[in-house]
């Protein structure tokens, strides 16, 4: 008992810890760590909510698979470090003052009702409470259309993600062309005669000649990798 | 340990997470603190699971962390998006549906 009870503590505050990291930390990769360890000391109290088989998968796909796909996205954008807080206006002030009026309210919803309902340690449940085994029961006998929608929307989520972030054709040279050409029409010049570095605007260019507009990189330093690839697509 | 203390914590934690959903600018935090958010519910859905004895509340949570799953990978195509495009990675800025 004394045990449950330290454990709880340590990994309460290891998960108040980790959310308030989430959100003071400026860099969005080190926020990215912080939730990481956030989510591990959530998987601990749910072992202490004996839900065996949801902290495996609280480890494995949100500390694992999730907090990679976050890691990556952060790589490649760059880790922005912004000013905390809004730029300007009425949302600098009203955003801190909606969440500290959030806080009051939950804060008297708590311990407002003095949470009778709920405070008890739980009845006593059986050996295999939250054991996958139980958890697939559940999921293939009563909450079976859950499962069925729930593969249904990770499906659909799948497809979206590839359309969003695949390179449109038409969107990119209406918008990225615009912005590439008033950026590289100086540093056009001494490459003109390379005819790879010739055809990379063209709207007839190649998906991999298509990159260069998009990229956020100085375009001087990927026009050898460009010029390389479209010479061994063309011979 | 009274399930109580874990239905503060998570109404802590959803505190926390909107927090930051309305103060911060850059939309990967801004999904972070949905992430915390919607762990919050969750820790919260399992509490009362175990309050009541059964396992539909961590069939529940387990269906929200499906859900999380697509919204993070909505979100983050959606940032790579903005970022192929030049757009300002900054919620602030970006007032318009049109890009």
């Amino acid at each position: 008992m004394l045990l449950e009870q330290i454990l709880f503590f340590v990994a309460a505050g290891g998960a108040i810890a980790g959310a308030l990291g989430v959100v003071v930390l400026r860099n969005p990769f080190f926020s990215v760590l912080a939730l990481v360890g956030h989510l591990l000391a959530l998987a601990v109290l749910f072992l202490l909510l004996r839900a065996e088989f949801l902290a495996a998968a609280q480890i494995v796909v949100y500390a694992g698979a999730v907090m990679v796909l976050y890691v990556f996205v952060v790589a490649y954008v760059g880790g922005i470090e912004e000013p905390l807080g809004s730029s300007a206006g009425p949302l600098r002030v009203l955003g801190p003052v909606f969440a500290a009026a959030l806080l009051v309210e939950v804060a008297i919803a708590t311990v407002g009702s003095g949470l009778r309902a709920v405070d008890s340690t739980g009845p006593d449940v059986a050996a295999g409470f939250g054991s996958p085994q139980a958890i697939g029961n559940l999921l293939m006998l009563r909450f079976l259309i859950a499962f069925e929608m729930a593969s249904y929307l990770l499906l659909v989520a799948a497809v979206a993600a590839v359309v969003l972030a695949q390179r449109r054709r038409g969107l990119e040279e209406a918008g990225g062309e615009r912005f590439s050409q008033v950026g590289r029409r100086p540093e056009r010049g001494p490459q003109a005669e390379d005819p790879a570095a010739a055809g990379t605007g063209s709207p007839g260019a190649s998906p991999v000649t298509e990159r260069e507009p998009a990229d956020g990189t100085g375009p001087a330093e990927r026009e050898p990798a460009t010029a390389g690839t479209s010479a061994s697509r063309e011979g | 340990m009274g399930i109580a203390w874990f239905v503060v914590l998570s109404a802590f934690i959803f505190c926390i997470g909107a927090a930051g959903v309305l103060t911060r600018r850059n939309p990967l935090v801004i999904l972070l603190c949905l992430e915390l958010m919607l762990n919050a519910g969750n820790l919260a859905l399992i509490a009362f699971a175990r309050a009541s004895g059964n396992g539909d509340g961590q069939v529940f949570a387990l269906i929200v962390m499906v859900v999380a799953a697509c919204e993070v990978v909505i979100g983050l195509g959606l940032i790579v998006a903005m970022y192929r495009r030049k757009l300002p990675i900054d919620a602030d800025q970006m007032s318009e549906l049109r890009g």
